[in-house]
């Protein structure tokens, strides 16, 4: 279309300028490392310190090797159990939490802001707390748990290996709960009044509204939330280091990726750290976590049916 | 048209956060650069003053030490130091510890970037033989007074061949088992020299009630190894004969003295304080400083914290033997050394300063102030503290040796002395047994390890 308009029309510099900062420090600080990470992947370190290409013979140890794919297993089935306890439990109780909201009730913002503010906390000061709630010595878990009379019930749960894993992911659930109650709140909100009224005047009870019609109208929120609970579970690694040390014991058993990552890259104590097969393990992570947004993209974000409303 | 640059656009969007949450190995390297770099930048002002003095003669040099010990700052600053410069006018000197953690990491940038002090903190074995084979530790082996340490003081810091040494030892860490005099006294039992009596002693204050008999957790792995394995170990394995044997490859995790080690900590379980897999270190601390307990597996550093905290008399006593009167081992760990930076700008003033490290006045200062570190010198030291006191007195009864995981079974991958913490922690916490613990640690090692 050459139009005199268009010619008047000069390269759009303000465009990028606009963009260059971003794209500047993110390229630097995000990008470059990701590849070069990506690259050390390939190589392995002499003991000279000398680069030599390998390849994906890394990945090929890592999968295949006894001693390695035995660690990778392990962390990766742990970290399969943390994402399942966050997405059964976090966000069944954000998305209960959220409706109660919209319910309404006169301390409805109180009960909003307490029950996020744990979610702006730091992870290390949760870590603390719990470990203090938690202590067989000196925790208050075991007397609040004596006060209903339960308190035989009451076990060291963060050091015992079946127990280990599933108290930290509830301990992880308690903090970011803030988050999908917010997300579903926030969907739920929009929601126009007359759509549930009309269905009142059907005839439908509040259990049948809310899963014949808001349900399905905040689908797309709850694929936002599986996602970014898919994400945030797979990186995980703060609380675990903070409440069991990069050793994630008892037995490897709150070993998750992060961890698995953190000792293999840095090492730890006497072992000291192995930056090509670090680098794999970050890699592994970046297929995991790519894999997982490939199906939310291509079968679940192109199924759902989205309504304008 | 457009829903496709729309979907794009979300795709890009996703890829980012992807892109943001995954972690990007090589970026901590530039922040370990740039932590490190407000703390040379005192070294730097301090050496580059020095450089310049050197010349006209009388003018001060100024030497600057790199050191994890960030507790003992005040220690060197007000004790060890002002006795040196009393001693050699024209030489100050200036401490500049580091995190511990962050050690490791920040010196050897600076050794890279040629900003490192002069004198360096040497960690035991492999990171300071890592750093002296690249040539940033000087060789020491003609330095005066290294002849006054002995074999094993020296073998922390030495070549595999034995031949140069790169450090000055300076102390080193004992074990053993620190218990509570008031419980003793009133539950009527006294100080077990042997196995059969040690359980007996524990029995006794189970059937008491009052006190717990035993004071350590598992939940931070270590203890298990470090104060159960490593403590009560050498006796099973007879000290230096066992350690070397394992090196040499004529002894292995599963034979009896190692086993044996592991059932005899097994059996600590029912002694321990209910929930002991959930107590971390500085827990099981303060549970024997308030006095609930009666025995604490102990590491020699603990004297300290026990004399600030505990209302109540506390002693030692040495990790006990099978039969009354058989010979006695101990876990005396070499732990910390000093060595030179061979591209310091005043070699002489800083082997003036490590010549003073192997004198007895240095000892003597530096027991003192901390009790619980003990010198490696050959000479004797008037120590004040009665409990350190009696865990020095154990090198005359006992032979000496250190934690078998550290010199050269530690270089490989599964890495010894962390499946030593994970098993030792397992077998207390009764989840495997000696026997698997022991299957467990000579099959990590055989992966990669040729005995020599």
């Amino acid at each position: 279309m050459q139009t005199p308009h268009a010619k008047s029309r000069s390269f759009p510099f303000h465009i990028v300028i606009f963009l260059a900062p971003a794209v500047i420090v993110y390229t630097v600080f995000m990008i470059i490392p990701l590849i070069d990470s990506l690259r050390l992947s390939l190589f392995t370190i002499t003991d000279d310190k000398r680069e030599i290409f390998a390849g994906l013979n890394n990945y090929v140890l890592l999968l295949t090797d006894p001693k390695w794919s035995a660690a990778f297993q392990n962390a990766f089935w742990n970290n399969v159990k943390f994402f399942i306890i966050h997405m059964v439990v976090q966000n069944s109780i954000g998305l209960l939490l959220a409706s109660l909201l919209v319910a309404g009730g006169r301390a409805r913002s109180v009960y909003r802001t307490l029950i996020f503010a744990p979610t702006v906390l730091s992870v290390v000061i949760i870590g603390f707390i719990w470990n203090l709630i938690l202590s067989p010595l000196w925790g208050v878990g075991e007397s609040v748990l004596k006060a209903v009379g339960l308190g035989a019930l009451f076990a060291p749960w963060l050091g015992l290996a079946w127990s280990a894993l599933p108290t930290l992911s509830l301990i992880s659930v308690w903090q970011f709960i803030g988050i999908p109650m917010l997300l579903f709140y926030v969907a739920l909100l929009g929601i126009p009044e007359e759509l549930i009224e009309a269905a009142r005047v059907d005839g439908a009870s509040g259990w049948t509204a809310f899963w014949r019609i808001k349900f399905p109208l905040i689908l797309p929120t709850v694929g936002i939330v599986a996602i970014l609970t898919f994400v945030g579970n797979f990186n995980a690694f703060d609380l675990i280091y903070t409440v069991k040390g990069a050793q994630a014991g008892p037995q490897f058993a709150t070993d998750i990726m992060g961890t698995f990552f953190y000792r293999t890259f840095f090492g730890s104590q006497l072992q000291l750290g192995n930056p090509a097969m670090g680098a794999t393990v970050a890699g592994m992570m970046l297929l995991i976590i790519l894999a997982g947004v490939i199906v939310y993209l291509f079968l679940w974000q192109r199924r759902v049916a989205t309504y304008d409303l | 048209m457009k829903k496709v640059f729309v979907f794009a656009l979300l795709a890009l969007g996703i890829l980012a956060l992807v892109a943001c949450a995954t972690p990007a190995t090589p970026a901590p390297a530039p922040t370990q650069a740039t932590a490190a770099q407000p703390t040379t930048a005192p070294a730097q002002a301090t050496t580059a003053p020095a450089q310049a003095t050197t010349a006209p003669a009388g003018e001060p040099v100024t030497l600057t030490i790199e050191s994890w010990r960030n507790d003992d700052l005040k220690i060197w600053q007000d004790q060890i130091i002002p006795a040196f410069e009393k001693s050699h006018p024209g030489i100050k000197v200036v401490f500049q510890p580091t995190a511990p953690t962050e050690y490791n990491a920040a010196l050897n940038t600076k050794l890279e970037g040629g900003t490192a002090g002069d004198l360096i903190t040497c960690r035991p074995f492999d990171n300071s033989l890592t750093l002296y084979q690249k040539g940033f530790l000087a060789k020491l082996n003609d330095l005066k007074g290294m002849s006054d340490f002995s074999d094993v003081a020296k073998s922390a810091w030495i070549t595999d061949d034995g031949k140069d040494a790169f450090c000055v030892p300076m102390a080193s860490v004992i074990h053993g088992f620190i218990y509570n005099q008031d419980a003793f006294d009133k539950v009527g039992v006294k100080v077990p020299t042997t196995e059969a009596e040690f359980n007996q002693v524990l029995d006794a204050f189970k059937k008491d009630g009052t006190y717990t008999p035993l004071v350590m957790g598992t939940a931070d792995q270590w203890e298990a190894a470090t104060m159960g394995f490593q403590n009560i170990g050498p006796n099973f394995w007879k000290g230096e004969e066992g350690r070397n044997a394992l090196i040499k490859g004529t002894e292995k995790f599963t034979d009896p003295p190692y086993v044996d080690t592991w059932a005899e900590l097994a059996k600590w379980k029912d002694y321990l304080p209910a929930g002991y897999e959930a107590i971390k270190y500085p827990d099981a601390q303060s549970y024997f400083a308030l006095g609930k307990g009666a025995i604490y597996p102990a590491g020699s550093w603990d004297i300290t914290t026990f004399n600030d905290q505990a209302k109540f008399k506390f002693g030692a006593f040495k990790p006990p033997v099978e039969n009354a009167g058989d010979q006695c081992y101990i876990s005396d760990h070499t732990d910390i050394a000093l060595g030179m930076n061979s591209k310091s700008k005043n070699p002489d003033a800083a082997k003036a300063f490590l010549e003073w490290v192997a004198t007895p006045e240095f000892a003597n200062i530096y027991s003192n102030a901390l009790p619980g570190f003990f010198t490696l010198q050959n000479t004797k030291v008037d120590l004040k503290d009665p409990v350190a006191q009696e865990f020095v007195s154990w090198r005359e009864q006992c032979k000496s040796t250190i934690r078998n995981s550290y010199q050269i079974l530690s270089r490989g991958d599964p890495n010894l002395e962390n499946e030593l913490w994970r098993l030792s922690a397992a077998v207390v916490n009764g989840t495997i047994t000696p026997e698997e613990a022991g299957k467990e640690a000579q099959a990590g090692l055989d992966k990669w390890y040729k005995p020599q």
